[in-house]
């Protein structure tokens, strides 16, 4: 059997999600031989790949180099795991929205010149610093989803269960807690 | 009193005239769903997260506010309701910023339990992000308006199980919020005493124990339960 082309992709998110995916311990050798990752913060691969299977996205859509990646990875992919809260609900990184709109430029004021202690300045290099979206979106409000999987990070077990039904070739079905957004 | 027959989820039972349908339901061993409900404070129909269908009826009715009549036939746990249910959820969700990564109430929260029991994965409304305040400035407690859902429950449990009648409600639809007296800072309320029924009832986030932090804010809701088993019934054990 061919093995299942995997990527993992970090957008607006904490590493977390990440940080539970390692978590799966040696669950990621049971599965080794029957998955390829293709492309992931944690594998040296500078672009994403035609023709993946699964790719679970960490994080919200922040910036334009988030939604650039995100529309060539919706082209590419046939199942789009929004992965965790971050990608679920926009969660932490959405809370400048609340500010309306020019929340992208107060953030970067407070964080670069108001909180600065040596040289205040806010980062601008075209083609290099992603300029900021004028709203944090949730993965879902930009590209079609196919599957959640929520929580901050989703614990291991959830990962496991998710990628377990999908290796088992079937519809992934999470339910009861392990839906627990946070 | 007279007793009332009837059927919930093709289930017969029988119930005293004037009970809900909740009350009636929850005796036969019937859960359902409910958010603004809170023992021991009268019920206002308002999260409709326990609405259920009525035989002969097109319109979908709260059970909690709902008389059981004689010959009723009730479903509580049909695809439509649960649809409803997902939905209403959903749009609590959308309309104030519940971020549970980062919340006081993070696993003791009604909301968030009870979107993952109705198979809530996600989100399917665009999030509005209003701007809410957080009111600090009481010695004790804090409330922070994008986490409150509305439900009522601080307000009831102030005028009814207090009888402070410091909580209100100001504004309409979306725009409604909780207030302290004369919408002034909860700090400055001369009626408050400072009591905590209304934290304790609180389903959310939303009001709190000052010096709490992310998942500390666990509710005693057995010490509202306790003051209204002594008044109403004279029972004053635990």
């Amino acid at each position: 059997m061919e093995r299942l082309k995997i990527a993992t992709v970090w957008l607006g998110g904490c590493a977390g999600c990440h940080m539970s995916f390692l978590d799966l311990d040696e669950f990621l050798v049971d599965i080794a031989d029957k998955i390829q990752v293709v492309y992931s913060p944690i594998a040296d691969v500078k672009e994403y790949p035609e023709g993946v299977d699964v790719c679970l996205i960490e994080g919200a859509v922040c910036n334009e180099d988030n939604l650039e990646l995100i529309h060539k990875i919706r082209a590419r992919t046939k199942v789009l795991v929004s992965f965790g809260d971050c990608a679920v609900t926009a969660n932490v990184p959405a809370m400048r929205n609340q500010f309306g709109l020019g929340n992208a430029e107060s953030v970067l004021q407070r964080a670069y010149i108001d909180n600065a202690q040596y040289n205040p300045v806010i980062p601008k290099a075209d083609g290099i610093v992603p300029k900021l979206l004028e709203r944090v979106l949730p993965v879902h409000e930009t590209v079609k989803v196919e599957l959640y999987l929520p929580g901050c990070p989703p614990p291991a077990d959830r990962i496991k269960a998710l990628l377990g039904q999908v290796l088992a070739g079937q519809t992934p079905k999470l339910e009861g807690t392990q839906l627990k957004f946070g | 009193m007279a007793a009332k027959t009837l059927t919930i989820d093709g289930k017969q039972i029988t119930a005293e005239e004037g009970e809900t349908i909740l009350q009636a339901a929850t005796e036969a061993g019937i859960k359902i769903p409910t958010l603004c409900h809170l023992e021991g404070v009268y019920d206002i129909g308002a999260c409709r997260l326990c609405l259920v269908e009525v035989t002969g009826t097109p319109k979908l009715l709260p059970a909690c506010t709902l008389k059981v009549a004689e010959g009723m036939e009730v479903s509580t746990d049909t695809e439509r309701l649960r649809k409803y249910r997902r939905m209403t959820l959903e749009l609590l969700f959308a309309e104030r910023n519940h971020v549970c990564a980062v919340c006081v109430a993070n696993g003791h929260c009604e909301l968030q339990t009870l979107a993952y029991s109705q198979g809530l994965d996600h989100v399917r409304y665009e999030y509005t992000f209003p701007k809410w305040s957080v009111d600090n400035t009481h010695r004790l407690f804090g409330m922070d308006h994008n986490r409150c859902i509305l439900c009522t429950r601080c307000v009831r449990s102030c005028w009814h199980i207090e009888g402070a009648g410091t909580k209100n409600v100001s504004g309409r639809g979306g725009k409604s919020r909780i207030i302290t007296d004369l919408n002034q800072p909860w700090g400055d309320s001369e009626s408050c005493t400072e009591c905590g029924k209304c934290v304790m009832s609180c389903p959310t986030g939303a009001l709190f124990k000052k010096g709490s932090t992310v998942g500390e804010s666990v509710r005693d809701r057995d010490k509202l339960e306790f003051i209204v088993n002594a008044r109403e019934k004279k029972q004053w054990n635990a």
